[in-house]
């Protein structure tokens, strides 16, 4: 059994989400007989590690300095082993403008974007490329902060008028913002672990919002508001190529441990494009990689034991 | 070690759960306006979000006395259950509060409630069958919302101005209303000192209101808890006062005269509706607490029970006026606000395009927090306004927690002017004028329903 410090809550807009990750984790934990350090990150986050001497750093943070390589750092100067992805996968999927070009790198088929950081606008006038950028995007086109993991600031533009609005919103999230084709289709999740012989996909979760609910994302928080499909019902041809895609996307990134693909199946085509990769998925009740995991036969308590004993030293 | 393992951890036990719970339980939403909130309570934050009446004012040395006396004098009774109506001296220590803002009333028609907020709650659970109508104001307290929806109310918002609610819009609205066959079964309204708005309903809409009521026999919910925080101005007859209590139902508190911490409130309704949430208290609660009954007749009985007020009154209207003056200096000249006579809170609405939900999450960088104007309508409005809280913080966090806000502000203003190509504002330049009480025509907001992509946890 191991000395596990949770790391959880800290500063980011996520921080509530992160919080009931960690609670979950934790109880976890201690069931499965670890002995256990709940730390809420903050000023003193370094001091307490020192303190408490953990054999392993569980990190359930979400969003900014938890999944982007900030605590990773950390923990790296500090020797202390922690779950998920080095800090190099984690700076590369965190931001989703470096994530993307990695991915159109690599031959994954991403949707098509722009991206321009706040002084493009403001000093070498990227306003006026605006046009051109709608015309080869088309409407409606999606607005997002380069470096927020929820939904928050995401917005749909449905007409010229709508984008300089959308990216007011989007710089309130991030220096950089990236404007992206709509991909019209099926929102499907991909959670990835590795496992013996490598990382595996685990079964595809569909996420099927109920009508009215279609672009709010506060639905997500909530029981009943979106249904979850898992397995999504998909061809087998469809899930196979789905889940090579989201291992692709995972290997490009260079993450390990567990990550989270976000796949859009388009209606019109056929086609799949990776959104992003969520280095650190949320692991609340309602949470995704959690819901996959038990449709593989893994309940949670095994899900997060794998996750620690891949981050241990001796499975490095 | 055994350890039972926590109930509804899987995704498929809550699926379980959710399939048990009523109905009305679809309106009872957690948000991710909550979470962000929920950051707003880190210590490094100035929150200028809160409504919180400021508790360190209290001196600690009447705090200690008033325990001492509860506990020498009626330690047995304070911690045994009392009358669901309230103690009959707190009864009519609510007669005294009430006379000071020019309402007789007879102690035998007061029930005393845990909170103010129990009051809306006991209000709806008396009145409301599903679907039934609820007349609220545009913008109307975050907090009364939640109720309402628990008791699948259909809320009607009308929207305010300088002098309140607009009552031609109240009328037309409950002509419409009528022919559709809805039927109304009350308006709730804050008159004096509106939460958010901070503004002020007029005299003669007050006069008209009333007259409504009475004419159309509906129920008028009158929540008052800051009647007594005026800063400046006469004071204004209540509706319950110029009603005479035929259709009035009064709502009064302690939170913000005494301490929220106490959770006292009270009722004055007519005979048969208060006999109808007297029987709701007693399913709800059976009785509010005595231990702090006896606290607030002990406060009562040991001097002026508004010396405590007079000192609020300073201490809040300074902070108001600081926050005036900060408006001034550091929002751009594209942002308007309301003049409170009273209360605790300023709106203030920026430009259309700022949206003030994202603005708070670029806010809450710069360590400041206020609440995003969203929150106070049903219908999605409210996108581009905000709601100030000037009592809770001192009088440099709110000169600096102002700074912060503003400049964030402006630099969406200019980022926006930089996109669309219009003149870009002049960032820092104090706004040429007195803060603006012309809240009128900035309260209609489009209703633009928020497009947000759909995420995953």
């Amino acid at each position: 059994m191991s000395r596990v410090a949770v790391l959880q809550g800290g500063r980011s807009l996520e921080r509530q989400v992160s919080l009931r990750s960690g609670a979950r984790v934790q109880d976890a934990l201690e069931r499965l007989g670890h002995e256990v350090l709940g730390l809420d990150v903050g000023h003193d986050l370094v001091e307490r590690l020192r303190e408490g001497e953990p054999d392993v750093a569980f990190v359930a943070l979400h969003g900014r300095d938890g999944e982007d390589g900030t605590v990773q750092e950390l923990l790296e100067a500090l020797g202390i082993p922690y779950t998920g992805s080095r800090v190099s996968a984690c700076i590369r999927s965190a931001d989703k403008v470096l994530a993307k070009h990695v991915m159109r790198d690599a031959g994954i088929p991403t949707p098509d974007f722009h991206s321009f950081n706040e002084t493009a606008f403001k000093e070498l006038g990227a306003a006026q490329a605006l046009g051109a950028i709608e015309e080869r995007l088309e409407f409606p086109i999606v607005v997002k902060p380069a470096g927020q993991g929820s939904a928050l600031g995401i917005k749909f533009a449905r007409t010229p008028a709508d984008v300089p609005t959308a990216l007011v919103a989007a710089f309130s999230y991030d220096r950089k913002v990236l404007l992206e084709r709509h991909v019209h289709g099926r929102d499907l999740a991909i959670s990835v672990l590795d496992g013996p012989s490598g990382p595996e996909a685990l079964p595809i979760v569909e996420a099927v919002p109920r009508e009215e609910d279609f672009y709010d994302f506060t639905a997500r928080y909530e029981i009943g508001r979106t249904r979850f499909e898992c397995p999504a019902q998909l061809d087998d041809a469809v899930a196979a190529r789905a889940r090579e895609v989201a291992l692709e996307a995972y290997g490009a990134l260079g993450c390990s441990g567990f990550g989270r693909v976000d796949v859009m199946l388009e209606e019109a085509t056929g086609d799949l494009f990776v959104l992003e990769l969520n280095p650190i998925p949320g692991l609340t009740e309602t949470s995704l990689l959690p819901q996959a995991a038990e449709a593989a036969g893994l309940a949670f308590a095994e899900l997060v034991e794998r996750i620690v004993q891949l981050a241990l030293p001796v499975a490095r | 070690m055994t350890r039972r393992e926590t109930p509804g951890t899987t995704t498929r036990q809550l699926e379980r759960y959710a399939g048990l719970f009523a109905g009305r339980t679809r309106g009872m939403r957690s948000s991710a306006m909550r979470d962000l909130m929920a950051i707003t309570e880190r210590p490094e934050i100035i929150s200028l979000a809160g409504g919180l009446p400021d508790t360190s004012t209290f001196p600690p040395e009447s705090y200690a006395a008033l325990m001492q006396t509860v506990a020498a004098e009626s330690c047995a009774r304070a911690l045994q259950y009392g009358p669901t109506e309230g103690l009959a001296v707190v009864r009519r220590c609510i007669q005294q509060v009430m006379a000071a803002e020019g309402m007789t009333i007879d102690s035998d028609d007061v029930l005393v409630t845990t909170g103010g907020q129990q009051v809306i709650d006991l209000l709806c659970k008396t009145l409301i069958d599903p679907g039934d109508v609820i007349v609220a104001e545009a913008p109307t307290y975050p907090g009364a919302v939640p109720a309402f929806s628990a008791y699948e109310a259909d809320v009607v918002q009308i929207e305010v101005d300088r002098d309140g609610m607009r009552v031609d819009d109240l009328e037309q609205t409950l002509d419409r209303l009528e022919a559709e066959g809805r039927r109304p079964k009350f308006i709730y309204t804050i008159p004096n000192f509106q939460n958010p708005a901070g503004v002020t309903m007029s005299l003669p809409r007050r006069e008209r209101v009333v007259r409504i009521a009475r004419e159309r026999e509906l129920i008028v919910l009158e929540d008052n808890p800051y009647g007594l925080l005026r800063y400046e101005g006469e004071r204004l007859p209540t509706l319950f006062e110029l009603d005479g209590g035929d259709f009035v139902v009064y709502l009064g508190t302690f939170s913000k005269i005494l301490s929220p911490g106490v959770r006292l409130g009270w009722t004055v309704a007519p005979r048969p509706i208060l006999e109808k949430m007297n029987i709701g208290k007693q399913s709800a609660d059976l009785c509010s607490s005595s231990m702090t009954q006896h606290f607030v007749a002990a406060y009562f009985d040991a001097g002026p029970w508004d010396k405590y007020l007079r000192s609020l009154i300073e201490i809040y209207q300074r902070r108001r006026d600081v926050m005036l003056d900060a408006l001034a200096e550091h929002f751009p000249r594209e942002s308007e606000w309301t003049h409170p006579h009273g209360g605790l809170f300023i709106w203030a609405t920026l430009p259309g395009y700022i949206n003030t939900t994202d603005l708070l999450a670029r806010a809450l960088q710069d360590n400041v927090a206020f609440v995003p104007g969203r929150a106070a309508f049903v219908d999605g409005r409210g996108g581009s306004s905000m709601r100030l809280n000037f009592s809770g913080v001192n009088e440099d966090e709110i000169r600096e927690g102002i700074r912060r806000i503003g400049a964030v502000v402006s630099e969406q203003v200019s980022l926006y002017g930089t996109l669309t190509g219009a003149h870009p504002a002049p960032a820092q330049e104090p706004a040429p004028r007195e803060a603006d009480p012309d809240l009128a025509e900035v309260l209609q907001l489009p209703q633009r329903p928020e497009r947000a992509k759909r995420a995953r946890p």
